[in-house]
């Protein structure tokens, strides 16, 4: 039975490239099982395929295949122009569409030493903690929806959350008129300024998440099936965490406290207040509850933004007339945020013109699936799932 | 007229099916109703009034849906997996008396015909598993014998319990040794029988958390992820069925069947009502939790339930014979 289907579904390495690593365990069964999780897949947040080794329910191998939402975007960044790239950033990371604009941004502003303005500033981070606010609210749902089913307790947490998710959603509405990818960002400062009674409707957004994150944590936290998912599945051991080059939550679920807004202020988050929590266990419910402190953490920083608001212009330049307006001297240089997901960096090579010479994407998504193989094997199917959930990926930045 | 038996039991057997499969139709809408309460949502709402008439719609649709059979699946099998699922799934209903004298067939094993045909599903679905030749429908059909296998026998202990205590395995004896007192409020060996029946029943049914042979995240729909139109109905139609067979059983075995405040005719309303209170109470589960991995589950019945509910057939056994 297996070998009528298996040339659909057997991973076809490239030639000389090395065998991959499969681990051995003390199996009895006869046979191994090549599964295919994605390219469509309930569970596999966009479009992405893992190639499973199975024997038995244990994953002994698995291969990652990425690709299948490649828009060339390193390549029309080289080709649209510093004015018109802002807002195609956005659709990198289309979950977290504020900090990718933000990393592009500032890669230019950093070459041109062009001055931003303090109340852009203070923009710029509002809008990033709301979207880290938004982004962890869709990655909590979707997450419980993988381990708990579309047809059962995973579905009800995922409703809960995007409930939420949508009002922060509301307000990106009526700041910027997009939902999902806005815009928001130019060269020397922000778009948009708060409209009227905006601050209003924040501050009672963000007090009703911080009573809704409680209570995702009382249906949560203590909740023995929710443990038995994820205490102890998919640990991520200190040394690993390391080496392979991952970031954000995962990172500081695994004891590292790695957090580029700590290690390399940008956009004067040196002004905040704020913690860079971390957890020591490494495994999925860690990850966890790394997460669910940034919400609080996210919300403490949204309140001593709307409380210290500083006055004055929302952008150093002139408004956009043409799309060849700005221009950015001669230089390189990399610039990187901390996004929901981790390290989100644009490196940027400029000739002087009105576009990029060269532009290269550091995804926080991309880097952090390197960790997959080191973690998955030896779990059983089920697991699979808890563990690719929470990395969170999103495959609009692995692929770009 | 005098008919044979044989005919007023085919009379009253077609009567039921079809009382049933209408039922089990509408008890879709009260799930999906309920759950769009427990999850702030409205449900389904726009065909007919309040959505009354969406399980029409729903059953009309996958009539009309194209029926594929995958080219490297194993036809026969494919095809008569949801017969056969669906078979012992109605069949269950058969020895339920729903009043003193109003069923089917009112066995004198009526429990043990009900527990045996009710494991019987799991035949047709290993063979959709099996037959649909597909990696995902496979591991869904391994699991599942897996899993009810594991938990068929603390469900059937715990079933046994009032079996025990009424000394009888006819359903309208069990039903009419509950006049004084329900089962359920037996003290201790009766909240302790209910608790695992439940458990067992969620398990049984691979309702979420047990509901690993579905595991759409991991295996897209498991066993039934190649069906589609009608025979996804018949699959759909089984599954249901078995629930709400399982909770009429419930409300019969624990909570007095027919038993409550009026008239003698009312009674059928008030088995129906419990056994769809104890469906919602299995929704209420499904909809509130994670599922659990294959493991995890097998250790909670081999480990957990099953020795429990031994011990709490030998305690009733014991109380049985000597306690009064």
């Amino acid at each position: 039975m297996a070998s009528r289907n298996d040339s659909l579904t057997a991973a076809t390495p490239p030639a000389g490239a090395p065998a991959r690593a499969i681990r051995e365990i003390d199996y009895t069964g006869s046979e191994r099982l090549t599964m295919n999780m994605g390219p469509q897949h309930p569970s596999s947040h966009g479009v992405f395929r893992a190639v499973l080794t199975l024997e038995g329910e244990t994953v002994v191998g698995v291969d990652a295949v990425i690709g299948y939402l490649h828009r060339c975007h390193e390549k029309l960044g080289e080709s649209l122009t510093y004015v018109q790239y802002p807002s195609i950033a956005s659709k990198t990371d289309y979950v977290a569409a504020m900090t990718s604009e933000l990393a592009y941004v500032m890669a230019a502003e950093r070459i041109g030493a062009i001055d931003i303005p303090r109340r852009a500033q203070y923009l710029r981070v509002l809008v990033a903690e709301l979207q880290r606010i938004a982004s962890h609210c869709l990655w909590l749902g979707t997450w419980c929806m993988d381990m708990g089913g579309a047809l059962g307790g995973g579905a009800t947490i995922f409703l809960y959350c995007i409930r939420e998710r949508e009002l922060v959603l509301d307000l990106f509405e009526s700041l910027v008129g997009a939902r999902l990818l806005y815009g928001f960002h130019q060269i020397g400062g922000v778009r948009y300024d708060l409209p009227a009674g905006w601050a209003d409707q924040c501050r009672t957004t963000i007090d009703l998440i911080e009573k809704r994150v409680v209570e995702y944590e009382e249906m949560l936290d203590e909740n023995t099936f929710f443990q038995m998912r994820t205490q102890g599945v998919g640990v991520i051991s200190r040394e690993v965490a390391e080496t392979v080059g991952i970031s954000g939550p995962l990172l500081r679920g695994s004891g590292v406290p790695f957090d580029i807004r700590r290690a390399d202020p940008y956009c004067s988050y040196e002004d905040f207040a704020f913690a860079v929590p971390t957890e020591e266990a490494g495994d999925c419910f860690a990850r966890y509850r790394v997460r669910m402190a940034e919400f609080r953490q996210a919300t403490a920083i949204v309140r001593q933004i709307l409380d210290g608001l500083p006055e004055g212009p929302i952008s150093s330049r002139p408004g956009v007339k043409s799309v060849v307006q700005v221009r950015i001297p001669k230089g390189e240089t990399y610039a990187r945020v901390e996004g929901p997901r981790g390290e989100v960096g644009c490196y940027l090579v400029s000739d002087g013109g009105p576009k990029p010479y060269r532009m290269k994407w550091r995804g926080a998504s991309f880097s952090n699936l390197a960790v997959l193989p080191h973690i998955i094997p030896g779990h059983s199917v089920a697991d699979v799932v808890a563990i690719m959930g929470s990395v969170d990926p999103v495959f609009g930045e692995v692929d770009r | 007229m005098v008919l044979s038996p044989l005919v007023t039991a085919a009379i009253a057997g077609f009567i039921l099916l079809n009382a049933i499969v209408g039922l089990v139709t509408y008890v879709t809408l009260l799930e999906r109703k309920f759950a769009a309460r427990m999850q702030s949502r409205i449900g389904p709402y726009r065909v007919g009034p309040h959505g009354l008439l969406q399980p029409i719609a729903d059953a009309l649709k996958l009539m009309m849906k194209e029926d594929i059979v995958p080219t490297a699946a194993d036809r026969p099998v494919f095809n008569l997996a949801p017969v056969v699922f669906l078979v012992p799934c109605l069949l269950i209903f058969a020895t339920i008396p729903f009043a003193p004298n109003l069923g089917v067939a009112d066995l004198n094993i009526g429990v043990l015909f009900f527990l045996a045909v009710s494991s019987m599903e799991i035949v047709g679905l290993f063979m959709a598993g099996w037959g649909s030749n597909n990696k995902y429908a496979l591991i869904s059909a391994m699991r599942a014998v897996n899993q009810i296998i594991s938990y068929d026998l603390p469900f059937i202990f715990a079933a046994l319990v009032p079996v025990l205590l009424t000394g009888s395995m006819r359903l309208s004896d069990i039903a009419a040794a509950q006049d004084g007192l329900w089962f359920v409020f037996y003290p201790v060996l009766g909240q302790l029988a209910f608790l695992a029946f439940m458990i067992a029943a969620v398990a049984a049914e691979n309702r979420v958390p047990f509901d690993i042979l579905e595991a759409e995240s991991e295996l897209v729909a498991g066993f039934r992820v190649e069906y589609s139109g009608m025979k996804f109905a018949l699959i759909q139609l089984g599954e249901y069925a078995h629930v709400l067979g399982t909770s009429f059983l419930g409300a019969l075995l624990f909570l007095g069947a027919w038993a409550g405040p009026g008239p003698i005719w009312i009674g059928p309303v008030w088995f129906l009502l419990k056994a769809l209170g104890l469906f919602l109470m299995l929704t209420w589960i499904r909809w509130s939790f994670v599922r659990i991995r294959v493991d995890q589950i097998l250790a909670v019945s081999w480990q957990l339930l099953l020795p429990a509910t031994l011990i709490l057939i030998v305690a009733t056994a014991v109380v049985v014979v000597w306690g009064g």
